[in-house]
């Protein structure tokens, strides 16, 4: 009998969440990245906190977006190189489908971490107590419409030399709305403001972002695979 | 069954496929011969839909392949050159996952594959440290396990010894005793029912 959707998606997560931790530098330098940015920023601005504050969205979502790219190089390398992504293409299943599921696994494993661990960062730069709510909120919704647009991004450089390159040209313009608005309603969550106009916005690119990048990605994989 | 009818095919500027035909039917297997890089793995790459040639088609049950991608794929079997396998994985878990996703499987089948394989003994070691021939018995576990109509192997034979080159043998006989179809690149022919086989020399570059 043929395996369901569920079924399929939850094998392809359950893969994926396994073996990062096998392999634990995958998880671990993405992070370490976003804190090394966050860290160096306040030696080199000012010690005033107030500049810092100001400075504060731009830097995080800068980090993550960096740290985000580094995380990206992994989402199918490894399997391109070892037969992985050629067995999800003839198996009869929706490549569509077992993409999008890896494209959220990989962001349960590299995007919310970064949230989590955000506020951390953000402490560094002066942003008070009351804007980490919304902060990780933002950051967790942007990273994973971050990881959706990655995704093709990653799809499309399968087959290229050099690909971390090209991967990095191919996605932060591809990026700038998500940081723009991420970054906007960081800043309203530190001065006091509502955050939902640019929240919905972010929301909006996450649902684009579910409709068309899986299509988009399976495409390019099929194009990688070639 | 299957039929490949007039293949184009360009890699770069080298014509590596001019103009391939063949059909299998079942219980039949199509043995691919020919020089290296004469297109062996290109046309089975080809008949599995990972290249797009630039002419020709292939038509399975009577319908171009293409247009019933899914269907098709679910009736095949596909063993590349490199064991599709992960390495930080036991070879049981890289079945489970492998397998599950195209069918539901259970654990006794999983075990029945790769005892007919003779790979019981290391199921549960982490693939990295298998030798080649070891990769290639759960591989070919693998092949077993997805149920398949169509068998498309390239070179399987590889990196095994006497008795696993032997097994490959039995596994497509037996394959093909039960209405299967095969399409196998090799270098050294198989040994096979005459009247199930169909030889196919591809030319050189």
């Amino acid at each position: 009998m043929k395996s369901g959707s569920l079924a399929v998606a939850r094998l392809v997560a359950v893969r994926h969440l396994r073996l990062p931790f096998r392999k634990p530098s995958q998880l671990i330098q993405p992070l370490m990245f976003f804190m090394i940015v966050a860290t160096l920023f306040p030696l080199t601005l000012t010690p005033e906190l107030s500049r810092l504050r100001d400075a504060a969205p731009g830097v995080l979502w800068v980090g993550a977006l960096l740290s985000s790219l580094l995380a990206l190089e992994y989402l199918y390398r490894d399997d391109a190189v070892d037969g992985t992504l050629e067995q999800f293409a003839l198996s009869g299943q929706s490549l569509t489908w077992m993409l999008f599921a890896k494209t959220c696994t990989h962001w349960l494993l590299t995007g919310l971490p970064l949230a989590l661990f955000a506020p951390l960062a953000a402490m560094l730069l002066g942003v008070p107590a009351r804007a980490m709510g919304g902060l990780l909120a933002a950051l967790a919704l942007g990273g994973f419409a971050m990881s959706l647009v990655g995704a093709i991004s990653a799809g499309l450089t399968l087959g290229a030399r050099r690909g971390g390159v090209l991967l990095s040209l191919l996605t932060i313009p591809l990026t700038v709305p998500i940081l723009i608005f991420g970054a906007d309603a960081t800043q309203r969550a530190i001065v006091g403001d509502p955050i939902a106009p640019p929240m919905y916005l972010l929301g909006a690119i996450a649902v684009l972002g579910v409709t068309l990048a899986p299509l988009a990605a399976a495409a390019a994989v099929r194009i990688g695979l070639e | 069954m299957l039929n490949v009818q007039g293949l184009h095919l360009w890699r770069g500027d080298r014509h590596v496929l001019r103009g391939v035909s063949f059909a299998v039917e079942a219980g039949q297997c199509a043995l691919l011969t020919g020089k290296n890089g004469a297109g062996k793995t290109t046309l089975l790459r080809a008949i599995a839909g990972l290249l797009e040639p630039e002419e020709g088609q292939v038509r399975w049950r009577g319908m171009p392949a293409r247009a019933q991608r899914d269907e098709f794929h679910g009736e095949l079997a596909y063993l590349g050159h490199e064991p599709p396998l992960k390495g930080d994985l036991s070879g049981r878990e890289n079945l489970r996952y492998s397998i599950g996703i195209r069918r539901v499987v259970d654990a006794s089948e999983i075990d029945a594959a790769l005892a007919r394989t003779g790979a019981t003994g290391f199921a549960d070691t982490q693939v990295r440290m298998l030798s080649a021939g070891q990769k290639r018995r759960v591989a070919l576990a693998g092949v077993l396990l997805a149920n398949a109509a169509l068998w498309l192997l390239d070179e399987p034979t590889t990196n095994l010894d006497a008795d696993g080159q032997q097994l490959v043998a039995q596994l497509v006989a037996e394959h093909l005793e039960r209405a299967g179809l095969a399409v196998a690149a090799v270098h050294h022919s198989l040994p096979l029912a005459p009247e199930r086989v169909l030889a196919v020399e591809l030319g050189g570059a």
